[in-house]
């Protein structure tokens, strides 16, 4: 497995790829659609993430020292974005996630080419990915 | 007039997003400003700028004559029969706060008494009468629509009894852009002593109002929907009626006289304008006005009805598209149309359009009631002002399915 660090550069290297948003949209609808089918049974309020603008569910399991995440959307953006978040962080150690300061978001230029609202779901669904890390370290 | 001109007056529709031209479809939050206005906005700031109704000088004179001649520009425009009843707010949402406020600080209402409104209100037009209803223990009832977006007016009948003071209703919906049967409305509550308010936010835009025909009550709107600075805002009121409210904020140029025994209130509608007006906002209505009025060209009309006549064959012949607001007589439809598309999200498709350099709206418009309606948590609205194109209808129309094919 890479390490959390080359599947940061991996992801940034992967939209520096696209010069236009919309092909880097493309791109993030292709990722949202190749996401694991999430289980029906699991979007209830509380796998629910607060603060999206659609609705975003969230599982974590913990093996091993490590966690995986499954997600899910009606939006399917989102679920592009919250599949790029699971792609870096899937199978990590708590406190790898808890020290990393999710900067490569940044760094693709995400945030700043999603509205106001986008923005903040984005931030709702990196807390809540270390706030799962919190409980496990 | 030819239709390029009438574009050249409005800046933005020059700028490029994502270096793509700027198709601008969400006219019914906002409209684009055109130069006059900027101008008159700007002569008001740099030349005129003084504050109204106090000072002797010269400046403070013209200034407040600026002022006052815009009441009088607005009010020959909706057909009032006075310039005083026309009370210049912050906008429709301060309009109809300011009507709960001083209606309720009047007496009119008493606990049981009932205010209908429609299912198609904007919150604007719904909450204000909620909080109303929980100091004063009102009961509120709400006049459904149809399938097609239609008010169901044969539904007053039975909505209406002794207790059914006021009767809240849009002009135009704001999601399903179909224009409302006001007079009938008007003439069904007035025989049953119910006064009437109209939202009028869209209606000002895309309907000739005059306000003496239609006979409402009350009418309320903002400036920047008609292309005025925003932060501007018109109530009228009939005369009589108002003159029977109270003020609505204390302070400023509301009262006549203020002592520690007793203080009274200007006459209206300078008892509603408490504090220092929008001094450089308002009188942009006049320019505004103006527009509004350039825009009625018989040239640039004829665009509208083909892009009313494109957009309707557009959305109706595609089975995976949902339009809501799709009255039986196309008359009665406004070039605004809140749609679904099955299997996709709404936000998706006005964040690929939006790669596209075309600015919609998506979400729940400010009309929760509505969406619930119609079963759904949110609806795509592309909304047209006489600016646009039928070149800009076909590149929304191509580019949608476009961002349908990406994302289905």
């Amino acid at each position: 497995m890479n390490t959390l660090d080359e599947a940061k550069a991996a992801v940034v290297e992967e939209f520096s790829m696209f010069d236009e948003w919309l092909d880097k949209y493309e791109y993030l609808i292709e990722l949202g659609k190749s996401l694991e089918v999430f289980p029906v049974e699991l979007k209830t309020e509380e796998h629910l993430i607060k603060g999206c603008q659609s609705r975003v569910w969230l599982d974590t399991k913990v093996e091993g020292g490590r966690l995986f995440f499954r997600a899910d959307s009606d939006a399917i953006i989102t679920k592009g974005i919250i599949s790029l978040l699971i792609q870096v962080y899937n199978g990590r150690t708590a406190a790898e996630i808890v020290a990393d300061d999710f900067g490569f978001v940044e760094q693709i230029g995400l945030r700043a080419n999603l509205s106001p609202t986008r923005a903040n779901g984005l931030n709702s669904m990196i807390e809540t990915i270390r706030r799962e890390a919190e409980k496990n370290v | 007039m030819k239709i390029d001109t009438v574009r050249s007056d409005f800046p933005q529709l020059r700028e490029t997003v994502y270096g793509k031209p700027l198709v601008y479809l969400d006219n019914a939050a906002t409209s684009l400003r055109p130069l006059s206005v900027v101008r008159e906005w700007e002569d008001m700031s740099l030349k005129y700028n003084s504050n109204l109704h106090r000072a002797v000088h010269k400046t403070a004179v013209d200034a407040t004559e600026r002022y006052e001649s815009t009441r009088a520009a607005v009010a020959a425009f909706v057909g009032a029969e006075f310039p005083e009843e026309i009370v210049f707010t912050s906008g429709t949402t301060q309009s109809i706060n300011l009507l709960a406020s001083c209606l309720e600080g009047s007496g009119f209402f008493s606990s049981g008494d009932e205010i209908l409104v429609a299912e198609s209100e904007h919150h604007s037009n719904i909450v204000p009468w909620q909080l109303v209803s929980m100091r004063k223990g009102l009961k509120i009832k709400v006049i459904p629509v149809n399938s097609h977006g239609e008010i169901l007016v044969e539904t007053l009948s039975e909505l209406l009894t002794p207790r059914t003071k006021l009767c809240c209703i849009a002009h135009i919906s704001n999601v399903l852009g179909i224009v409302n049967p006001i007079r009938e409305i008007v003439d069904i509550c007035h025989a049953n002593g119910t006064l009437v308010l109209v939202d009028g936010a869209q209606g000002i835009v895309h309907a000739d109002v005059n306000i003496r025909e239609a006979g409402c009550d009350f009418y309320a709107f903002s400036g920047h929907k008609i292309y005025a600075a925003p932060g501007t805002g018109v109530l009228y009121g009939k005369k009589a009626l108002l003159e029977n409210l109270p003020p609505y904020m204390g302070g400023g140029e509301m009262i006549e006289s203020v002592s520690w025994e007793k203080t009274t209130f200007a006459p209206v509608p300078g008892r509603f304008e408490a504090g220092t007006q929008n001094i450089s906002g308002t009188p942009t209505l006049v320019p505004a006005i103006q527009t509004c009025k350039i825009l009625r060209d018989r040239e640039i009309a004829k665009e509208q009805e083909d892009i009313k006549a494109f957009m309707a064959k557009s959305l109706t012949s595609n089975p995976d598209i949902t339009l809501y607001g799709n009255p039986e007589d196309p008359a009665k439809k406004i070039p605004l149309y809140s749609f679904s598309v099955a299997g996709v999200h709404h936000e998706d498709l006005a964040l690929i359009l939006d790669k596209m350099g075309i600015a919609v709206r998506s979400g729940q418009m400010c009309a929760e009631p509505l969406m619930n309606r119609f079963g759904v948590t949110g609806m795509l609205r592309a909304s047209f002002a006489p600016y646009n194109t039928l070149k800009e209808a076909e590149y929304f129309i191509e580019s949608l399915n476009k961002a349908i094919k990406m994302l289905k």
